[in-house]
This record gives C-alpha cells, sequence and structure tokens, in this order.
C-alpha cells in the first residue's frame, strides 16, 4: 500500500486475504487518478452539469432566529439524488471505469447510497446491483423503486438484523468472489483501506466549498460547524477542510435513538467499544462477548453499530466534539426545518439541525453556525407522518 | 513434535491425507455439539477445525452463517466453546485441533487472553478469517506466546510475493481454497491448485490442506492429485446438520456416514 492505511491507531484493512490484492488495485487506481487531470476534469464535470455543484450556501431566515445566532446550510439536499452521497458514487464510478470494471455492487441502508449509485450505474452505464436488508426495503418502498427504475437490481438481504450492517457483510461476501470484474462502491467512511479515505477525498468538496462560500459572504469562518454521523461520511466530507482551522470547533452528532439508556441507539463513539468490523479497527457497538449489537435510529443512515476509523480517531485527538441527539429532538428539527424555512431535511440531517439549534440556545454571543444539511427528507414522509401525528 | 507434525507424519507412513471436519461450536447447541464431535472423531476425522460463532462472519456463505445464528440463538457464549474443546482434548490428547475465528472475537478483550484461552483449552491453531498477512504481526506475536499455531489462508490470486508472506507466517498447516468466494458446498471444484500447493511446499510452507467446496469423495481425491496433505470439509457437515435438527440420532447417523465416505477417500494411489 502506498497511502497511509490507518488514521492514528484506527483504520487498517481486515479482510480475507483474498480481497487483499483488489484494495491493492483499488487503492493504486485512485492514487493514479487523482493525479490524471483528464480523471479530475471528468469528475468535475458530472459534479457541475449532471449532480448540480456548487451546492447553495443558505443563511436561516428563520430557523434558530429567536436565538440571536445564525444557523447557515450547506445544501447538499439540492444535489442530485437528494443526499451528499452522489459526490463519492459518481466518484467511484469513474474509477470503476478506468479499472475496467463492468459491474458495481453496493449497500444501502435508507437507500440513498443505494440511489447514488444506481444513478451512476445509469449514467455510466454498469450493471448494478445493490445489496439491501428486507427490513430496510419494507421501510423504505419509494427508494426501493427509484433504483430498480434506474436499472439496479435490489437484492434483499435476510441474514441478521436484515439491516444496514448486514447488507455490507452481503456485498463483501459478492465481492471476495467478483472483484475481477466488479467495483464495490462502499457508501461510507468505514471498512477497509482504502475506502475511509478514498470516499473522504471524494467527499472533501462539500467542506472545501463552504468554506470558501462562508469566507465570501462573511469575511471570517464559521464558528461552529456541525454533522451528523452514521458511518460518517457527510461528516467528514464537511469537516476536512475545517480540521486545520483551530478558531472553528466540530460537532459530530449520532443517533441517541430512544436515549441512551434504551439500548436503542446508533450512538458507537459514545458507548462503543474497540473493535474490528467490517474491516476496520474502530469503536463498534458490541456485547461483552464481542457479538456486535443491533442498533436503533429513526434515521435508517444512522443505523449503524460502527464508525468510520478517522471519527474513531479525531474523538480521540478531541479535534472533533461527538454528541449525540435523540429520534424525538430529531423530529422536532425535522418539523421546525420544514414549517420555518420551507425545506424538508432528510432525518440524518435533523440530528445536526437539533444539535445546532441547542448551541444557538446555549450561545452567551452571535455565534454562526454551518450545519450540513446532507439530505432531503422526501424519503422520511412516510416515517415523519407517522411519528409527528 | 506438535500434533499436526504428528498426524502429517503418521498419515505420510499409511498413505492417506487428512480429513478434517468443520463444524460450529454450540451448533445446534452445545450438548448436542458435543455428540456431533465425539461422532466426527469415531468416524475417521483425523483433525477438527471448529468455528466460534460470529455475528458478522463476512468470509462465510448461508450454510456456515445460518451455524453461527443457531450457536447463538442457543446461548452458546465463549466460556461454552472453551469448555466443549477442553473436553474433546481431554479424550483425545493427540487430536490436532483448530479454530477459525474473526479478529473481532480475538481482540475483544485482548489478543493476549484470546490466545492464552484457546491454548488452555487445548487449541492448536487459530486461523482469524478476516487477517491478512499486512495486519497480523500483534496477532502472531500473542499467538506465539500462547504455543498456538497461526493459520494463514494462500488464495489462487495471491503473487509470489504474497506467497512467500503467508508460507513464513502460517504454522501447523496452511488453509489453501479452492476459489474465490466464501464457504459454500461446489459440485465441482473450481481450479487446479497443483501449482499454488507446489509453490508453498517450494517455499517452505507446512503442509497445504485444501478448503472451500469440498462436499464429495471426489474432491478429496483431487485434492490429493494437486498435492494437498488434506481436506478441510465444513458447508456440508454443516448442511446435513441443518436438514436434521429435529432428529438427533438422524442428524448424527447422517455425519457419520458421510464422515467415513469422506475419510475413505484420504487413500492415495499406489506409486510405482
Amino acid at each position: 500500500m502506498k497511502l497511509p492505511t490507518r488514521f492514528g491507531t484506527f483504520g487498517g484493512m481486515y479482510v480475507p486475504e483474498i480481497l487483499v490484492p483488489a484494495l491493492e488495485e483499488l487503492e493504486a487506481g485512485f492514487v493514479a487518478a487523482r493525479e490524471d487531470p483528464a480523471f479530475v476534469a471528468a469528475l468535475r464535470d458530472l459534479l457541475e452539469h449532471y449532480a448540480g455543484r456548487p451546492t447553495p450556501l443558505y443563511r436561516c431566515r428563520n430557523f434558530g432566529a429567536d436565538t440571536g445566532c445564525v444557523i447557515w446550510l450547506k445544501r447538499e439536499d439540492l444535489l442530485h439524488g437528494g443526499a451528499h452521497k452522489t459526490n463519492q458514487a459518481l466518484g467511484q464510478g469513474l474509477l470503476a471505469q478506468r479499472l475496467g470494471k463492468r459491474r458495481l455492487i453496493a449497500e444501502t441502508g435508507a437507500g440513498q447510497h443505494g440511489v447514488a449509485t444506481a444513478i451512476t450505474g445509469a449514467v455510466l452505464g454498469f450493471e448494478t446491483r445493490i445489496y439491501m436488508g428486507a427490513k430496510d426495503m419494507e421501510r423504505q418502498k419509494p427508494n426501493v423503486f427509484r433504483m430498480q427504475l434506474m436499472g439496479a437490481e435490489v437484492v434483499p438481504v435476510t441474514s441478521g438484523g436484515q439491516t444496514l450492517k448486514d447488507a455490507i457483510n452481503e456485498a463483501m461476501r459478492d465481492w471476495s468472489a467478483s472483484y475481477e470484474t466488479t467495483h464495490y462502491a462502499l457508501g461510507t467512511v468505514a471498512g477497509p483501506h482504502p475506502f475511509p479515505l478514498m470516499v473522504r477525498e471524494f467527499q472533501r468538496i462539500i467542506g472545501q466549498e463552504a468554506r470558501a462560500q462562508f469566507l465570501s459572504r462573511r469575511h471570517v469562518l464559521p464558528d461552529v460547524v456541525v454533522a451528523s454521523v452514521g458511518g460518517g461520511s457527510n461528516a467528514i466530507g464537511m469537516f476536512a477542510d475545517f480540521l486545520t482551522d483551530p478558531t472553528v470547533a466540530l460537532v459530530g452528532v449520532e443517533a441517541a435513538g430512544e436515549g441512551l439508556e434504551t439500548g436503542r441507539h446508533g450512538a458507537t463513539i459514545q458507548l462503543g467499544r474497540r473493535g474490528i468490523l467490517h474491516g476496520a479497527d474502530t469503536l463498534v457497538l458490541q456485547d461483552d462477548e464481542g457479538q456486535v449489537s443491533e442498533t436503533h435510529s429513526v434515521s435508517a443512515g444512522l443505523d449503524y453499530p460502527a464508525v468510520g476509523p478517522e471519527h474513531a480517531h479525531l474523538a480521540e485527538t478531541g479535534r472533533v466534539t461527538y454528541v449525540v441527539c435523540t429520534d424525538h429532538d430529531a423530529l422536532a428539527a425535522f418539523a421546525d426545518l420544514s414549517r420555518q424555512e420551507g425545506i424538508i431535511p432528510a432525518l440524518e440531517s435533523a440530528h445536526a439541525l437539533a444539535e445546532a439549534l441547542r448551541i444557538a440556545r446555549r450561545s452567551e454571543r452571535a455565534t454562526h453556525i454551518l450545519v450540513n444539511l446532507s439530505g432531503r427528507g422526501d424519503k422520511d414522509l412516510e416515517t415523519a407522518s407517522r411519528l409527528l401525528a | 513434535m506438535n500434533r499436526y507434525a504428528s498426524m502429517f507424519d503418521r498419515l505420510r507412513q499409511v498413505h492417506e491425507v487428512a480429513f478434517i471436519p468443520f463444524v460450529m461450536l454450540g451448533d445446534p447447541d452445545a450438548a448436542t455439539g458435543l455428540d456431533i464431535l465425539r461422532t466426527l472423531i469415531a468416524a475417521g476425522a483425523d483433525a477438527l477445525e471448529l468455528g466460534l460463532p460470529f455475528s458478522d462472519p463476512i468470509a462465510d456463505g448461508p450454510v456456515i452463517q445460518a451455524a453461527g445464528v443457531r450457536a447463538l440463538a442457543a446461548g452458546t457464549r465463549s466460556a461454552d466453546c472453551w469448555s466443549i474443546i477442553a473436553t474433546i482434548r481431554a479424550e483425545h490428547p493427540n487430536l490436532p485441533i483448530g479454530l477459525l475465528v474473526y479478529a473481532n472475537l480475538v481482540v475483544h478483550h485482548s489478543a493476549a487472553a484470546f490466545y492464552q484461552a484457546a491454548a488452555r483449552a487445548g487449541v492448536d491453531s487459530v486461523l482469524v478469517a478476516d487477517l491478512p498477512v499486512e495486519e497480523s504481526a500483534p496477532f502472531v506475536a500473542a499467538a506465539a506466546k500462547a504455543g498456538i499455531a497461526p493459520v494463514f489462508i494462500a488464495p489462487p490470486n495471491a503473487d509470489d510475493h504474497r506467497l512467500a508472506a503467508i508460507a513464513r507466517a502460517s504454522q501447523g498447516y496452511t488453509y489453501v481454497v479452492t476459489r474465490e468466494g466464501v464457504t459454500g458446498v461446489d459440485e465441482r471444484l473450481r481450479g487446479d491448485r497443483s501449482r499454488l500447493v507446489a509453490t508453498l511446499h517450494d517455499l517452505g510452507a507446512p503442509p497445504a490442506v485444501l478448503g472451500f467446496g469440498i462436499s464429495q469423495p471426489e474432491h478429496v481425491r483431487e485434492g490429493i492429485r494437486m498435492g494437498a496433505a488434506g481436506v478441510i470439509s465444513g458447508s456440508a457437515i454443516v448442511g446435513r446438520i441443518a436438514e436434521h435438527l429435529g432428529d438427533r440420532p438422524r442428524l448424527l447417523a447422517e455425519i457419520r456416514s458421510f464422515c467415513r465416505e469422506m475419510k475413505a477417500a484420504t487413500r492415495m494411489p499406489e506409486t510405482a
């Protein structure tokens, strides 16, 4: 491997021996692509003219206005596909083309990464297969139909808890038999090296744009940057370019679900123990025997028992502060942003919005808080209408 | 001499290769699981390969996954697994016993504690399914301290550099996989691994044992033709367990006859 495989002591590549050559090929391809102006230009072209970058930076008119603070939204919800996932799905798709693969596989929880991969498969001409927990397929029917419309085969996963974790297991099993023709487009900054690093680099554009947009509007940096954390790709994408700005506080928000005390949550950084899952040495929610726990969050995208190894590292160094938000508070923020700004956020992003409001209420001065509005809430309408009734 | 070396020596003298059945510890429950192991040994198993149940077995196909689910659902805990192994060890002091585990179970308390516990129970070797040689140094060090042989997988896609590292790291035996993908039953073995087996031999690796897909006596004979010193058969046995869950006598009879049939195929053809 040419690139560092760890973030501090976290990360690595804990995979069956058969997958190591595939990871080596992927890393070499990624390193070469990054340095190839033709690849960089092709990706920029797709992101601008197909996916709609740059996304706007919006200064809230009403949301949080009563606190005397200002909340800014990076509008990844307006990206084609409805979430930040498209940034990196297109990046991995172009890379897969370069590596001569003809097939894309991916896992999905809520369906957003599955949709982004189906989009990529359609526009770049791949045979696409999406692994999705059978329970998630039931909960996210519209996204299943979206993927199928765009030509992807959606395969129900019936092992384990039938959610995101099990879908990743199944995609890795597929890849260990198919790597010669197939690229595994892992959807987040988790998994074995080089995925955490590669996905961060494809998502880095979120923070890059937001930082430049903020500076051009305000001429100073934001005081606080907030993002939700499941596997952690939208947060890493947002944080990456702010890590070396010492005045900017970075806050990651995990799912407290029904409450940390209930055991029904996805608060890996708060309550996880160090372990090895899906190829990475990171924090993992597990029992006292090392069996991985089933998690819960109202938002399927935060329903994951591990976290990207770079987040584990950033938590350990203290550069990023990780907090939690319950289903209840996220739903309240979901309703507030819809009502006050005419923007329906994804329930994942609503966790970050709720934390932004909390920070604003606590602040003694006029704090400027930048939130990654990582996705739109259309996929969550059924859940929300049931829970807000 | 360690138990694997003695076994391979003994088999060489009688012109046989090793038949090594794999089952999941505590499947379908601790008591039946122990009977299954005793049955396999009585039916001719030369060594045992045993799985520790894990919630997320990414290297395993549906049959072995289901076995882990059954074992965990039956309440199997690691202490139960160690005690099953210790029982078998007391009954069969010379039988090589290998463990197949996932990395999270090894590091959960600490690698040192895990390998010590395995050694106390009487385990000879440990193969960590999601541990490539790159990440293996701390595991190998902890295993060495406990006197456990680390086993690594030699896949068909490894280049010579990687094979050399695998040959150096592996002890007891080298697990040669017949094909890409995950564990499961194959109708026909895919690919001839004679060259891989020969390369490993030239590199000084411990004896090659062939696994993945091995489910018929003909596969054992093919393994012999490829130069393997033994074969491991897992899904074929675990599938028979799953098929006869409600009928213990039938379950034991089925795996007994399968094990006998496979063992009978381990005799090497007479050479001039």
